[in-house]
Formats: structure tokens, sequence, C-alpha cells
């Protein structure tokens, strides 16, 4: 079980997340939503250890702000929301990266476990036709891709996504979610994942945080946290209603 | 499916071979030609003589092959070597094809002791030109411990644009110093003007050894971040994602690299565009891997220097032009090159 105890960031004298809080119980896939600027990627970036925080995140017992690099990346694993490249890795350099926090030397080569878990990232992302191809030549969805089998290599016990689906058509984000879910599937791993879309927020997640100018609105479940008295308040407009009006255009 | 990660036994052969050639060469040529034959047995006596204690044979070309020529030709290599190795983990941890390892502002820094020992004349018993080589030295971690102090003091989590700005900053700091230093140097302007040019001319094996012994210490541990080095490449967050102790690697790297461009520069002076376009084009050949990237650009950056060491000793001999001037110009056209090739595509 992951616990987020009051974290609080500051940048500049400015209070960016104001004392969330939440639980995330093992196997479950918790959605952060929120308006621009609410706070939701820092808040990914406060528990991947990225930025400077107040507070504690307890997991398993064990304040994570304590562990190694490389321990915490065998705990806690991060997806941003797009990577830019500037040299021309291949797709197989770059998911092999993932099993970094495994070696026990600089000079330690891959094991069979390794290797077999890097097989399966690539199988599983679909991108075993594509292993030697350079990255500069990839789609932004392939790319996004790429960088989710190098999470699935790096096999942490909690995923956090920060708006996977960005930028990506609904193949892909469907395709990406999909593949998320397949993974993480009676494995007891978790995933955080920071979210625009609610409509794919109701679908994917178990649990839902919703987040406004910092702060923690709601949490529990998603259809209870995302109700027309929350999101009205935090979003300003008749969200239900604008939601159901797109659906709409499809009858 | 599985690609080899490293140089092929067969590439580590060629390169080498390249090298020695190159090498053999460069000492065969010069204000009087000397035949391949001679150097080789020359070359080989002085072997055979370090090994068993052996006095050396008398007369011929030997004291010029073994004292004159060759320990400026293994600096020249060593030099190489050492900037084009630098250049390349800069590029990699920086995430920038155009850093090198001036970039960090600490060969202004090792520029500007030397400049000041010349100026002052500082000199150890003994020992000629040593004093400049060891102020340099001192004057490059001066600098570095300097930018890393101020980085610190604005920016707690010593970002790599914060490093590279203060980097910078130092860099003018210390070019504006070295003019002025220059201004006031009057007789010794001549010998200030040429040393920042860059020349590995009258070094002796005293320069070998230093730079052979900076350089067997900083590539060991910039072979070693080989993976890290990707990591950087990648992007600095990745790497912090995937376990990556990016402040550590940063400091070591950053370290490595200022100490081997001070030992470089307070021996041959500022030599230009080595550091950028060898790991440029390196890459092109071998991609961007550091684990086949770091090995290779140590023999590519030894060549290249070698080369350019030979065309500043022969273009207008008997005069003999800086090295970094024909780095510099190679280097520019070079560069325009690749980038005109780029844009074309």
């Amino acid at each position: 079980m992951l616990k987020a105890e009051n974290i609080t960031v500051r940048y500049d004298g400015n209070t960016v997340l104001d004392n969330v809080s939440f639980i995330l119980p093992k196997g479950s896939w918790l959605m952060v939503a929120g308006p621009n600027g609410a706070g939701k990627s820092t808040l990914a970036r406060a528990l991947a250890q990225g930025v400077p925080y107040s507070g504690k995140v307890i997991y398993d017992g064990v304040d994570i702000a304590s562990l190694k690099p490389a321990q915490l990346a065998r705990k806690l694993g991060m997806l941003e929301q797009s990577n830019h490249l500037g040299y021309s890795f291949t797709v197989s350099e770059i998911v092999r990266l993932g099993r970094y926090a495994y070696r026990s030397s600089p000079f330690s080569k891959a094991d069979s476990d390794d290797e077999s878990l890097i097989e399966k990232a690539l199988e599983y992302t679909g991108l075993t036709q594509l292993a030697e191809r350079s990255v500069l030549t990839l789609s932004g969805g392939e790319l996004q891709r790429v960088f989710l089998a190098q999470l699935f290599a790096q096999d942490p016990e909690i995923l956090i996504l920060d708006e996977p689906t960005n930028h990506l058509d609904l193949v892909y984000q469907k395709g990406v979610l999909d593949l998320v879910r397949q993974w993480v599937k009676g494995t007891g791993r978790s995933v955080i994942s920071v979210v625009h879309d609610l409509s794919l927020a109701r679908a994917y997640g178990d649990k839902a945080l919703l987040l406004s100018q910092g702060k923690a609105v709601a949490e529990g479940a998603p259809c209870e946290v995302f109700c027309d008295e929350n999101l009205n308040a935090v979003y300003g407009m008749d969200v239900r209603g604008f939601l159901t009006s797109l659906l709409d255009q499809w009858k | 499916m599985k690609k080899r990660e490293a140089l092929s036994p067969v590439t580590y052969l060629i390169m080498t071979a390249v090298l020695m050639a190159s090498v053999l060469i460069c000492v065969c040529i010069g204000s009087v030609n000397l035949p391949i034959g001679d150097t080789a047995r020359a070359l080989l006596d002085g072997i055979i003589s370090l090994i068993s204690g052996k006095e050396l044979p008398r007369g011929g070309s030997h004291a010029i092959i073994l004292f004159s020529r060759l320990p400026r030709v293994l600096c020249v290599a060593l030099t190489g070597a050492s900037l084009s190795l630098c250049g390349a983990a800069m590029q990699g941890l920086l995430r920038n094809p155009l850093a090198d390892g001036s970039t960090l502002g600490v060969s202004s820094g090792a520029s500007l002791g030397a400049v000041v020992a010349i100026a002052c004349g500082i000199t150890l018993p003994g020992l000629a030109g040593v004093g400049t080589m060891v102020t340099a030295i001192l004057f490059a971690f001066l600098s570095l411990g300097l930018i890393l102090l101020l980085s610190y003091r604005i920016d707690r989590n010593m970002s790599t644009n914060t490093i590279i700005l203060m980097g910078v900053v130092f860099s003018m700091f210390a070019t504006s110093i070295i003019s002025l230093i220059t201004v006031f140097s009057q007789e010794k302007v001549k010998t200030i003007t040429f040393w920042t040019m860059g020349s590995l001319a009258n070094t002796n094996y005293v320069n070998v050894l230093t730079i052979l012994f900076a350089f067997i210490i900083c590539a060991a541990v910039l072979f070693c971040c080989s993976r890290e080095l990707n990591a950087f490449a990648i992007g600095e967050e990745n790497a912090r994602h995937i376990g990556v102790n990016v402040k550590r690697v940063k400091l070591i790297v950053l370290i490595t690299v200022s100490a081997l461009i001070g030992v470089c520069v307070s021996v041959g002076g500022t030599i230009g565009f080595v550091g950028l376009i060898i790991p440029h084009m390196t890459r092109k050949l071998f991609g961007p891997n550091h684990k086949k990237l770091l090995p290779a650009v140590v023999f590519f950056g030894a060549t290249f220097l070698l080369f350019a060491d030979l065309v500043s000793r022969t273009l207008l001999r008997p005069l003999e032009l800086p090295v970094g001037v024909v780095t510099s110009i190679i280097g520019t056209v070079v560069f325009i090159f690749i980038f005109a090739r780029k844009g074309a595509k």
C-alpha cells in the first residue's frame, strides 16, 4: 500500500500543491484528475522524487524519500507525458536501460531474467519488429510505446503515468491504457495516472483523486469523485452536460 | 535479436592498426623526412632499451626520433584522445551535440593559470615548463570548485543548466582576465598569444607521462559511466526514473572531464573543435551508445589530432602553425559540411 501524507510543493514562494493526502491499495489504479494548473503533474513528480516536497510518501512502511535511486526505481517507475530525443538510439537500447536499477556493477551484463523481461516488454508493446529502428524515425505514438516498454522492462511495483495518452490518437490512447491494464492485471502492481479525459478516468480507474488549485477536492471511487457537484465546482461548468452532448453527436 | 552493445574485436584491431600507422607516419614526417624503416627500427630500439635497460645505439636518427618527435607525437595522440573523450562525455551528459570539454569553463580557468604562470615567470627548479603545467592544473581545479560552489549557492539541485550558465559566465571572466594580463605582459605577449592558440611543440616525456596518467584514470571513470551517459543522453528525467543517481553521476563526470581538460590545456594550450567535431563524426559511424562511442572517440580523436599536428608543422615548413589554428579551420569546415548535409536531407 502507498500512503501519501500532506504532500506540499512550493515553487518560488507559491504553493503548487497543498497538503495532498491519499491512499493507494496494492493492485489498484488511481486516476488523478483536475483542471490545468491543479498540480496533477507536480504530484506525479513529487511521488517520483523529481521535485522537493514536504510531507511523506510511505510505501510498505518505508518512507520512499529514504531509498537510494536504484532502490526507488525498483519500487516506482514513471512515464513522462512526452520525451524529446536528440540522439538516434535504437528502440532496444532505450528499453534495455529499463533494467538499469537491477545491475550490480558498471560492467555487469543483462542476465536471462533481464533478457526475458526486455523481450516481453517489446512484445507486449508491439515493438519487437522495431527493436533496431532509430527512435528518431518513430511517430509520437510509437515513441510513447517505447518509453512504456522501458517502464515495463523496469518492472516497478508502482507505475506513475503522467498524461500517458497526451498527443495520442484514439487507437493509441486505447492501446496504451489497455497495455497498462493487461500488464498490471493480477500482479499486485499499482498505477497512478494523471489524466485530463474524465471518461477514460472513469473507464480505467479503480480510484480517483480530484485536484483543484493544488488541493485535493475528493478521493475515492471514480463514480463518487466525479459527481456533478465536484466536477461543476472544480471546472466551473456543467461537465456532465458537456460530455453527454458530445456523445449525443454519435447517436 | 540481441545486438552487440560494445565494439567488436575486429573494429578495435582496425582502429589500433590505423592509430599505430598514424603514429609512425607522424614520427617519420617533419622538418626532415625520415625513412619509415629507420623510424620503425629506432622505435623498436627504444622499446628494447626501455625494457632491458640497454644503452641506445649512438648516431643515426635515434635521438631525433626518440627524444624530439616521439614525445610530441605521443602527447598529440593522448591530447586528441582526451579532448574527444571529454567532448563525447559532455555531449552525452548535457544531451547537447554542441557541448565539449570546454563548455564548463574549466579550460578557460586552466588557460588563465598558464597565462599567469608565463606572465609571472613561475617555474619549478630544474623542470622547464612544469611550472606552467602545475599552475594550469591548479587553476583548472580551482575554477571547477568555484563553478560548482556558485551553482550550488544558486540552485541546490545543481541543474545542468545552472552549471553550464555558471561555466559560461566564468569562462568570460577568465578570458577577460587573460586579455588584461596580456596587455600588461609586454615582452611575453608573443609567448602567451602562441600558447593560447594551442601548440604541442617542445613537449617532452614528463608531459607524456602527465597526460597518460590523467588519461588512464579519467578514461576508466568515464568508461564506467557509459550506461549512465546513455541514460543522460536520452534525458535527465528519464535517467532519474530508471534509477540513475543523477546528481552523483553528474558530479563524477564533470569533475573527471574538468581534470582531464585541465591537464590537456596545461600541456598544449587551448585546442578547439577536437572535442566538438570528433564525437559528432564518430556518433554518425557507431551511433550514440556510449559503450561504443567512448572507445571509438579515443582512437578517432588521437588519429585526427596527429594529422592536424602533422599539417601544422609541415604546411608552411619550416614555419610551424599552432595546432589549435589547424583544428579550428578543419573543424569549422567539417562542421559546416555536416550541417549543410543535414539541412539538405
